[in-house]
C-alpha cells in the first residue's frame, strides 16, 4: 500500500526496490531486440569490427535491400500472409462450428466427440510430422501452399477454448431464439457469435501468432524458395549469406518479428489472456 | 511458438463433460431442468423430429473439424508407431519389419544416453530457469508502480515472437568475434570462447535463449496467480507481524502452488517440443540434440532413417503422454489451497 506522502527514505526504497528491478526486467527483454534493430541499420564495416559502437555511425537501409535481393523476401512475406490468413480464418470457423455443436446441439455421442478433441489437444504436432509428410507428399502437396496449410487445419485448441466459453453463456439466450423459430445457423451467427466476440478474438489472435511463427512443418514440406514462408526463408538467408553478414540477417529477422510485434502491441491484452487461459482458477 | 498450454487446465469454470440425460451442459442453465412436464404425444413426435434434425446439424458443424483431427493427428500417431517397427530409408520403396530393433538400437546405442541426458538437462534447466526468473519478475510486476502495465507486455513479448528471428539475434550476440558478448569480454582482457560451435557450451547458450523467450509467459501466469490471491489473508498475516520473507515462504508460495504445478507441466511440454531456436542456433545439433531434434535429424537430416526417427518420436510421445496424464490426474483431484 502506498503511503499518501512518501518520506525521502521511502522514496529511495521505492526506487531501489521497485523501479530498479522493474527497469532491469524490461531492459533484459528490450536490449537484445534493440540490438537487432540497431545492427540491421549498420553497414558491414561497422559490424565486422572489434570496436563496438552502439549507434550506427552511418545508418543505412542497405541490409534490407540485400536481404530482399539475395532471397525472394517479398514472396516469403506474401506466402506467410496467405498461409496465416487462410489457415487462421478456416481454423477459427471450424472451432466456432464445432464448439457450437458440442454445446448447443443434441447429439447422442457428444461426450465421445469431445473426448476425441480433448485427447488431440495432448498429441504434440511434431510427432505427426513424418506420417503427415508422407501423406501430403503422396497427395502432391509438396511445395504447395495448401500442403503447408492443410495438416494444421483441424483445431482442438480453438474448439476447446470456445466450448468452455459457450458453456458459460446463459441458456435462456438460445432458448428464446429457439422459441422464435430461429434455426441453429441463425442462432449461432445472430446470437452466440456476437456475444462471444472477445473470446473469438482471443482464439483468432493466438491462432494468427502460431501460424505466422510455425516452423517445423513448412521447413519439411517445402524446399522451393517460391513457396517458403518467412521463418523458413530466413533460414535460407542464413545459409546464403553465412553468419558473417550479420547486418543482413538482423534486417531479415526484424522483418519476421515486426508484424507479430505490431499485432501484439495493439492487441496484447487479448493475446495474453488467451495464452494464459486456464492457468488461474476463478 | 509451441502449442498454447491449455491442456485441460485447472479452473475451467464449466464441467468437462455435459450431462448426457438432457444433452445439455450440466449446471450451466439456470433453473431446474428436471421439472416434470405434462407430455402429450404430439409434443413427443415433434421432439423426435427435432432430434433427428439435430443429429445432422451436429454432423454438419463438427464433422469437418473432426475428420481433419482424425486424419492429421490420430492417423499419424498410429502410423508413426507402425513405422517405428520398420527398417526403412525415407524415399525408398521397400521396408522390412524389424520388430523392436529400432528401439533396441536407440536404447543400447551410444546415442541414447547423450540424447536423453541432453533432453533432460535442456528441459529441466529451461523449465526451472524460466519459472524461477518468471516468479521473481512477477513479484516485480505486482508492485503498485507506474509503468507496470507496459513492463508486463514488454516482458511477455518474446514469447509471441518467431523463434527463428530470436535465434538469429542471439546467434549474433554470441558471435565469438563480432558479438556483443565477445566485445564485453575483451574489455576485461578475456578472449571469447566459441559459444555455439563448442558442443560443451552450445547447450548452455541455447538453454539461456529459451529461458529468455519463455520467462515472460511464466511471469504473466504467476502475476495472474498473485493478483487472484486473497488480500485478506495477506493483510491478516501482516497484522500478525509476519515479515515479507515469512509471508513469501509461508503464505504466497503455498498459495501459488497450483500455478507452479500448472506452469511446470505446460513449460515441460513446450520445452520437450522446442525446435526452432535449437535448429537455428545449432543446425547440426552440436551438443544440443534433444529427442525431437534428433527425430528430425534422423528423418530429414543427412540420414533419411524413417523407421529409426519414428522410434525416437514414439519415445518422445510416450514421455509427453505420461506428463499429460500426470497433469490430468492432478486436475481431477482439484488440489487448491484457496
Amino acid at each position: 500500500m502506498p503511503t499518501p506522502v512518501p518520506t525521502p527514505a521511502a522514496r529511495v526504497r521505492r526506487a531501489v526496490g521497485g523501479y530498479l528491478p522493474l527497469a532491469l526486467s524490461v531492459l533484459m527483454v528490450f536490449l537484445p531486440l534493440a540490438w537487432m534493430a540497431l545492427s540491421s541499420m549498420k553497414p558491414a564495416s561497422e559490424i565486422i569490427t572489434t570496436d563496438l559502437a552502439i549507434l550506427p555511425q552511418a545508418p543505412t537501409l542497405g541490409n534490407y535491400a540485400t536481404a530482399m535481393s539475395s532471397v525472394p523476401f517479398a514472396t516469403f512475406f506474401l506466402n506467410s500472409v496467405i498461409v496465416t490468413a487462410v489457415g487462421s480464418v478456416i481454423k477459427v470457423m471450424l472451432a466456432i462450428l464445432t464448439a457450437y455443436a458440442l454445446v448447443f446441439v443434441r447429439f447422442p455421442y457428444k461426450n465421445a466427440v469431445f473426448i476425441v478433441i480433448l485427447v488431440a489437444l495432448m498429441v504434440p504436432p511434431q510427432v505427426s510430422v513424418l506420417p503427415n509428410f508422407l501423406l501430403i507428399t503422396e497427395l502432391g502437396g509438396r511445395n504447395t501452399l495448401w500442403g503447408i496449410i492443410l495438416p494444421g487445419l483441424g483445431t482442438a485448441f480453438g474448439t476447446f477454448l470456445l466450448r468452455q466459453h459457450f458453456l458459460t453463456l446463459p441458456g435462456a439466450l438460445v432458448e428464446a431464439a429457439e422459441v422464435d423459430g430461429a434455426n441453429h445457423w441463425k442462432r449461432l451467427w445472430q446470437i452466440i457469435v456476437p456475444v462471444s466476440m472477445p473470446t473469438i478474438a482471443t482464439v483468432g489472435l493466438v491462432t494468427i501468432v502460431n501460424e505466422w511463427n510455425e516452423y517445423i512443418w513448412p521447413l519439411i514440406i517445402v524446399d522451393d524458395p517460391n513457396i517458403m514462408t518467412l521463418p523458413v526463408g530466413l533460414t535460407l538467408l542464413q545459409n546464403s549469406e553465412g553468419n558473417a553478414a550479420w547486418g543482413v540477417l538482423m534486417a531479415g529477422a526484424l522483418l519476421v518479428i515486426v508484424p507479430v510485434l505490431v499485432v501484439f502491441a495493439v492487441l496484447q491484452r487479448h493475446i495474453v489472456s488467451g495464452l494464459t487461459q486456464g492457468s488461474v482458477t476463478g | 511458438m509451441t502449442s498454447p498450454p491449455t491442456t485441460a487446465a485447472a479452473g475451467t469454470p464449466a464441467p468437462l463433460l455435459p450431462d448426457d440425460e438432457t444433452g445439455r451442459p450440466a449446471g450451466t442453465h439456470a433453473g431446474p431442468r428436471t421439472e416434470p412436464r405434462t407430455v402429450n404425444p404430439k409434443d413427443f413426435r415433434r421432439r423426435s423430429l427435432r432430434t433427428r434434425r439435430d443429429f445432422w446439424v451436429f454432423l454438419a458443424f463438427a464433422l469437418p473439424n473432426l475428420i481433419l483431427i482424425l486424419l492429421f493427428t490420430y492417423r499419424p500417431l498410429i502410423a508413426n508407431m507402425q513405422y517405428s517397427f520398420l527398417d526403412w530409408t525415407l524415399g525408398s520403396p521397400t521396408a522390412t519389419q524389424v520388430g523392436l530393433a529400432n528401439y533396441v538400437r536407440f536404447f543400447t546405442g551410444p546415442d541414447a544416453r547423450e540424447i536423453l541426458s541432453t533432453t533432460a538437462v535442456f528441459t529441466l534447466a529451461t523449465v526451472g530457469g524460466s519459472m524461477v526468473l518468471g516468479l521473481a519478475i512477477a513479484f516485480v510486476l505486482n508492485q503498485n508502480l507506474r509503468g507496470t502495465t507496459f513492463a508486463r507486455s514488454a516482458v511477455f513479448a518474446p514469447y509471441v515472437l518467431s523463434g527463428v528471428g530470436i535465434g538469429l539475434v542471439w546467434l549474433f550476440i554470441f558471435d565469438p568475434v563480432y558479438g556483443v558478448l565477445a566485445w564485453f569480454l575483451r574489455q576485461f582482457g578475456a578472449s571469447s570462447p566459441q559459444w555455439i560451435n563448442d558442443p560443451d557450451l552450445a547447450l548452455t547458450m541455447v538453454t539461456l535463449v529459451y529461458i529468455w523467450k519463455n520467462l515472460g509467459y511464466c511471469a504473466v501466469v504467476y502475476l495472474a496467480g498473485l493478483q487472484s490471491m486473497s488480500q485478506d489473508v495477506l493483510a491478516a498475516s501482516s497484522l500478525d507481524g509476519a515479515s515479507g520473507w515469512r509471508q513469501l515462504v509461508s503464505i504466497k508460495l503455498p498459495l501459488l502452488s497450483p500455478t507452479t504445478f500448472f506452469l511446470s507441466i505446460t513449460c515441460m511440454l513446450s520445452s520437450l517440443q522446442a525446435f526452432d531456436i535449437i535448429r537455428i542456433m545449432t543446425p547440426l545439433g552440436q551438443g544440443t540434440s534433444t529427442l525431437l531434434f534428433e527425430a528430425y535429424l534422423q528423418a530429414f537430416g543427412a540420414y533419411n532413417r524413417a523407421g529409426y526417427s519414428a522410434a525416437i518420436s514414439t519415445v518422445l510421445f510416450v514421455i509427453l503422454l505420461a506428463i499429460t496424464l500426470l497433469q490430468l490426474r492432478f486436475v481431477e483431484k482439484k488440489v487448491h489451497y484457496s
